[in-house]
């Protein structure tokens, strides 16, 4: 008894595996609602034919159509008067009935001559009209009638028992004949203007992903970020700096951009534009002191640089606005090469919309070098107390303002209330929380800042990875309209996040004795990078950009089922309306694109490695 | 002048690589350091200028204090010191003057790096050092195309551009088998002769007897040798070496 009970325990734990792998799949076949005689229903069959037909008869070609008709007259119900029965001419085609008239839903036979061979006829019912305008054609047959070799053609037809008319009315058959040469079809014009549009969408998303990318990759390699390391203080007062910096560069950009906007004419005055000079020159100084060269041959140089920096800002921004209304005209004016309009447009539009982003991140990491000239120098020298004090100082600054953006960005999700007030208690705790942090952290402690971008942007782009670009594209279509732009946004921004993974992996497999040895030779970080770190990255990084084009020219044939525009687009369209023909265009287009692609940059992996 | 005052490393707050480390080279001597593998020879190196970061103690090259230096102090510092590895540390993929100009960097301006910009001198510089090792028509291959022994004196070329006063070299000749060795080493004795210090962390002691002016040895993290190279007898090589060894070469 004892021995039988495990084996018999054992027996009893595989009924209980087999039972739930049942339960498993039977609640799973059900939720998923697979149902083996539906697709066997006559109506359901008739509906796969209608399918797989139209795609096995891809609409390609289409020919212009000359029709044909040859009436017949015929009274229904007969009244005893005949019709008139006009003359055959030779050599044209001609139809005649057995009986001229016949009662509603009486059979008769339609017979014709002189027609092509092997034509096909329609037949119709022509009821009385008062005029040709008027005139409908009804079906008596329900499929065509072809010609015999000779020519001629033999029919019993059944009249509609409705239609009773005094008058003379007809029996017409009908020939479409083509004339012509056979013609690219109208849907296959269609495909070909979408599928341009779809491996530009590709290209484009791909593009954008690729520049803003490889930046990324950098700042999210946890072997680069995990040298980058600052010492408490200096860290603290970067966090106070940089959103100072940031707002500066901000404001100063927007007002030399206006400067640059009036001059030529667009935009409104800028006011004092004047005062705006003087934080420049204020930089100019800051930039200077820190430098080790003399004195003012340093201030010269850096006055020098800002001056032409404003001046660039300023051109830029005319240019921009320039561009602007230039290609404004030009989108108008030019007619099939507007669209050399439109890039002006769009690229000037980036220059003018881009000016303030790029002041703001110029400004947000300009004021830290020169800060931290300042600093290095001085921290070793301070006594214990006031170094004590200053990190305390500068971290309640920064908690107060790193916790008051916060609190900004979360009101204008949330909308909890007026600004001014809602940011007062974070900006306190904040103060609170990195004061309290001040003193307990030595002041020289070195913070592994690197790790922190490292763990916000692997966070970032963890999550936007998840999403795929066919979900996101819905979110751009609502926000910028269905179409293309709304694809290469979604597509873009999943390249960016995928490609910033797999190149920082790259980054994270460099060798690290190019490095040493670069960093030994005295090279600063950004030099280390050039000529240790990219050399050994370009291979990879060319390698996974062509497979993501792979990717993308692939994701931008469907992106638009999301409302991405392409092909997929037409496509979703066509397979909605059941035009089945059409959609095996598309599909068919898809196909060789995504082929010969595919085989191209096959091609061109096989070169570059 | 380089002195090394109480240098200690600890890595991850567990390993003690090395120990209150203390010792004074004058300027133009051969130093080698011996020792077993794990002793801390290529920490001590690393060290002095920096590449890993010491944990208590100072280095004082010609009464500066590197351990003390800011970033952009330590930069002006590191140019003084070249350095080669048993490894060699070349970018492979990169030509071998591009190789040689990095040697530059830390006399470049940082914004000329980002064209890729070396000045007509430094490119002069470069292809003088190549023909110095002997390697001049090699200028314009890829690194990964010469052997060992031509890619460790690429590793001196990049040294030489900077101009050093002190050498490190962390086992510059393990790598490579003993005629090439000899050569490599000869380049090392010359920089001497020029008045340049050169650090060089040995395995073989013939090699140490051969070349070197002067041995401290470490034992796990600990100085437990410094003389010249002939009062090594058989007891000062059991005691850095451990009383199992036995003498080779
Ligand atoms: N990055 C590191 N992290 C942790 N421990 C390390 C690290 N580098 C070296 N060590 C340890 O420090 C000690 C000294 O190592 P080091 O590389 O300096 O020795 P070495 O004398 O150069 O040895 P070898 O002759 O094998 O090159 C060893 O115990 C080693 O395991
Ligand atoms: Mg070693």
């Amino acid at each position: 008894m004892n021995k039988s009970s495990p084996s018999f325990l054992r027996i009893l734990g595989r009924i209980a595996l087999v039972v739930a792998i049942i339960i498993v799949y039977a609640f799973g076949l059900q939720v998923t609602k697979v149902d083996l005689e539906k697709p066997q229903e006559a109506k359901r069959q008739e509906q796969l034919t209608n399918i797989l037909r139209g795609l096995a008869h891809p609409d390609l070609i289409s020919y212009e159509i000359d029709r044909l008709t040859v009436d017949a007259p015929i009274i229904v119900p007969c009244t005893g008067t005949p019709p008139p029965i006009p003359p055959a001419e030779a050599g044209q085609p001609t139809i005649s009935l057995s009986s001229y008239c016949a009662q509603p839903g009486e059979k008769i036979t339609v017979t014709g001559t002189g027609f092509g061979p092997g034509e096909d006829v329609f037949i119709f019912f022509v009821p009385f009209a008062p005029t040709v305008k008027d005139e409908v054609e009804l079906k008596l047959a329900s499929n065509t009638v072809t010609t015999n070799s000779d020519g001629t053609f033999s029919e019993e037809v059944t009249l509609k028992s409705d239609r009773l008319s005094e008058n003379v009315q007809k029996i017409r058959a009908v020939v479409n004949r083509r004339v012509g040469a056979p013609q690219p079809s109208e849907a296959l014009k269609q495909t070909w203007e979408k599928i341009i549009e779809t491996v530009f969408l590709a290209f484009i998303a791909t593009t954008f992903g690729v520049i803003l990318a490889v930046p990324i990759s950098f700042l999210a390699a946890r072997n680069l970020m995990l040298q980058v390391t600052s010492n408490f203080t200096r860290f603290m007062a970067s966090l106070v700096i940089m959103p100072i910096g940031g707002y500066l560069g901000y404001l100063i950009v927007v007002k030399l951009a206006a400067v640059g906007a009036q001059l030529v004419g667009a935009g409104p005055p800028p006011g004092e534009t004047a005062l705006w000079a003087l934080p420049l020159v204020g930089l100019a100084v800051a930039q200077a002191a820190s430098s080790s060269n003399t004195f003012w041959k340093t201030i010269q140089r850096w006055v020098l640089a800002i001056i032409i920096a404003a001046v660039a800002v300023v051109l830029l921004s005319a240019l921009g606005q320039l561009g602007r209304q230039t290609g404004l005209t030009l989108k108008q004016t030019l007619g099939a090469w507007s669209f050399f309009g439109n890039f002006l447009l769009i690229f000037s539009d980036a220059i003018v919309l881009g000016l303030p982003a790029l002041g703001a991140f110029v400004g947000l990491f300009s004021l830290n070098p020169p800060m931290n000239r300042i600093l290095e120098p001085l921290l070793p020298k301070l006594p214990r107390l006031t170094k004590r004090i200053l990190a305390f100082v500068l971290a309640a600054l920064a908690g107060a303002i790193l916790f008051g953006l916060i609190a900004a960005t979360l009101n204008w999700f949330y909308e909890f209330g007026e600004l001014s007030q809602v940011i007062v208690w974070p900006a306190i705790i904040g103060a609170v929380l990195l004061a309290v942090l001040a003193l307990v952290i030595d002041p020289d402690r070195e913070i592994p800042t690197g790790m922190f971008v490292y763990y916000v942007l692997r966070t970032i782009m963890n999550t936007f990875r998840s999403i795929e670009p066919l979900v996101m594209v819905v979110a751009f279509a609502v926000w910028v309209g269905i179409g293309p732009f709304a694809g290469v946004m979604a597509l873009g921004l999943h390249t960016i996040v995928a490609l910033g993974k797999l190149y920082s992996e790259q980054v994270e497999n460099i060798s690290t004795g190019p490095i040493e040895a670069i960093t030994a030779t005295g090279a600063n970080r950004l030099q280390t990078i050039i000529y240790a770190v990219i050399p050994q990255i370009v291979p990879p990084y060319i390698a996974f950009t062509l497979y993501r084009w792979d990717i993308n020219v692939r994701m931008s044939t469907i992106i638009g089922f999301g409302g991405g525009g392409g092909i997929g687009f037409l496509l979703s369209q066509n397979i909605n309306l059941l035009k089945y023909r059409q959609a095996s265009v598309n599909m068919i287009a898809i196909a060789i694109v995504v082929a010969s692609l595919d085989y191209l940059s096959a091609k061109v992996r096989e070169k570059i490695t | 002048m380089l002195e090394i005052k109480h240098l200690t490393k600890i890595y991850d707050n567990t390993v003690l690589a090395l120990d209150d480390v203390s010792f004074t080279v004058p300027q133009g001597q051969f130093l080698a350091v011996v020792g077993l593998s794990g002793s801390g020879k290529s920490t001590l190196l690393r060290c002095i200028n920096r590449l890993i970061e010491p944990t208590s103690g100072q280095v004082i090259l010609d009464g500066i204090d590197v351990t003390a230096a800011q970033p952009d102090e330590l930069r002006r510092i590191r140019r003084r010191i070249g350095m080669i590895f048993q490894h060699f540390n070349l970018v492979l993929r990169s030509p071998v003057i591009t190789n040689v100009l990095a040697g530059r960097l830390g006399y470049t301006n940082p914004m000329w790096s980002l064209i890729n910009r070396f000045s007509k001198e430094d490119i002069a510089m470069a292809l003088k050092q190549l023909d110095r090792v002997g390697i001049k028509d090699k200028a314009y291959v890829r690194a990964d195309e010469l052997s060992g022994g031509q890619q460790q004196r690429v590793g001196i070329a990049r040294a030489l551009m900077q101009e050093p006063s002190i050498m490190l070299a962390d086992e510059p000749v393990a790598s490579l088998d003993p005629v090439l060795a000899h050569s490599i080493m000869q380049y090392l004795e010359q920089l001497r002769d020029e008045g340049i210090t050169v650090i060089c962390s040995l395995h073989f002691l013939d090699l140490v007897q051969r070349y070197a002016d002067r041995v401290v040895a470490l034992k796990d993290g600990n100085l437990v040798f410094d003389g010249s190279p002939q009062e090594i007898d058989d007891e000062r090589f059991k005691e850095i070496y451990g009383e199992e060894a036995q003498r080779i070469g």
